[in-house]
């Protein structure tokens, strides 16, 4: 078993795929090149940057920091689905409307790690949401329009469940 | 950058992982929240990765007569939450928020952390700090070290490129247990210019058994023993003072040895008063 090829099988956004992949094949670019999911960006390579987020069983991983085939037998989550399944509409609109991007490179990892915080419910404070966004980098923004985005998604969504 | 390639195998179990060790070259992956990066930047070139995260019972939190044990595949994250942790580890819990950003605690594990020793990483100080040992399996079978002879020098420890670690176990605290925690980084997330792990026992107003582990200040975390012995007595300037001896910090990019030992005064104040408070 000790080779370089191996077949994996992965939930990706809910479809299974079935593909033979390098072993040094990272998850973002795995992604992106195999199966043409561009919306995981490559920034640093190297996890410092948090462009390439994505989610595998529920949790938001560094796309660059693991391999495909590590995947086997996991679910995948990239902003396509997530965004695609409506989970966070409201996030993307209060981004938009609050001018919480420019370039968008940052954008798709930014919104899966804000949406892991506001999935635990509550209403975060500031401190919280920057400590929670700290390992995505943006670089056009200045992240106040993030955090303003985040916060007003965490009371919209807190007031609505009340 | 891409990896160059390699070979890959899933490990099924600790005797199997052992096993495949054994090829010439070859590097467990756990977290890979350090090795992965290494191998995007071509800085390793290992010719197998063998792969631990499906082994089973390694990602365990247990107490174990009187001793808190942290299986090697347990996450950051999954420690963050852990109430056994809050409660018999207090020291790792105050030093597990510094460490990376929540993507990377997700994913990266403790036992990676100390296998990888990073001189400026958090984990490593905090088990000098409370005197814990280190559990390796390798061909010839189990072994365990103390932490602090664990560490060897930059990013060397006492693991032959043929053993595991297993699990870490360090002494569960009990009501007299007193802990400090604290770090100077550039942002949030990043590893430390400089910080300190420390821990006591409160015996009355003074402290016992005080072990102050500083890291980013050497190859190794470094125990501040003459700092140590000044505090005990209650005389935090003194022990700033005495820091001169215990400490050479060479410069980095980060920070001259200047700047270090100053800012290595600083959190020797604030843990004193740390150190001074039960935890909550």
């Amino acid at each position: 078993m000790s080779e370089r090829f191996h077949d994996i099988a992965v939930i990706v956004n809910g479809e299974e795929v079935r593909e033979r992949v390098d072993a040094r094949k990272t998850l973002v670019d795995f992604l992106r090149e195999d199966l043409a999911l561009t919306g995981s960006h490559v920034g640093c390579e190297h996890g410092v940057c948090g462009a390439c987020s994505v989610r595998i069983d529920d949790v938001v991983v560094r796309g660059c920091l693991m391999l495909a085939v590590q995947c086997d037998g996991a679910r995948v989550d990239t902003i396509e689905g997530v965004a695609g399944a409506d989970e966070i509409t409201d996030l993307q609109q209060a981004f938009v409307a609050r001018n919480a991007l420019q370039c968008g490179y940052c954008t798709p990892g930014m919104l899966l790690a804000a949406q892991e915080l506001l999935a635990r419910g509550g209403v975060p404070t500031r401190e919280q949401i920057r400590a929670h966004l700290s390992g995505n980098y943006c670089r056009c923004t200045g992240y106040q329009a993030i955090v303003d985005a985040v916060e007003a998604v965490a009371q919209a969504r807190a007031g609505a469940k009340s | 950058m891409k990896p160059a390639p390699f070979a890959y195998a899933k490990a099924r179990s600790v005797a199997h992982a052992i096993e495949l060790l054994a090829t010439d070259d070859a590097r467990l992956l756990a977290g890979g929240q350090s090795l992965i990066a290494t191998l995007n930047m071509r800085l390793s070139q290992p010719a197998l990765l063998v792969d631990i995260n499906g082994i089973s019972g390694l990602d365990q939190i247990a107490l174990k007569n009187g001793d808190v044990e942290i299986g090697a595949l347990v996450r950051h994250a999954q420690a963050e939450r852990s109430a056994e942790i809050a409660r018999a580890a207090p020291l790792i819990a105050l030093a597990l928020p510094h460490i990376g950003h929540p993507a990377i605690r997700n994913r990266g594990t403790v036992g990676g952390s100390l296998a990888f020793a990073d001189p400026a990483a958090e984990l490593p100080a905090c088990v000098v700090a409370l005197g814990g040992k280190i559990e390796i399996v390798g061909p010839n079978g189990q072994r365990t070290i103390n932490a602090e002879e664990f560490f060897k020098g930059l990013f060397e420890t006492a693991l032959t490129p043929r053993d595991m670690l297993a699990a870490i176990r360090v002494p569960a605290a009990s009501a007299d247990s007193r802990v400090g925690f604290a770090e100077f980084a550039r942002r949030h997330g990043d590893y430390a210019m400089v910080g300190l792990a420390a821990c006591a026992q409160a015996d009355g107003k003074r402290l016992k058994n005080l072990r102050l582990a500083f890291f980013g200040v050497a190859a190794t975390p470094v125990r501040a023993r003459s700092a140590e012995t000044a505090l005990a007595e209650g005389d935090v300037e003194a022990a700033v003072s005495a820091l001169d001896a215990d400490l050479e910090p060479s410069d980095d990019m980060h920070a001259s040895s200047e700047v270090k030992s100053h800012l290595a005064g600083v959190l020797l104040r604030r843990v004193a008063r740390q150190l001074g408070r039960a935890p909550s």
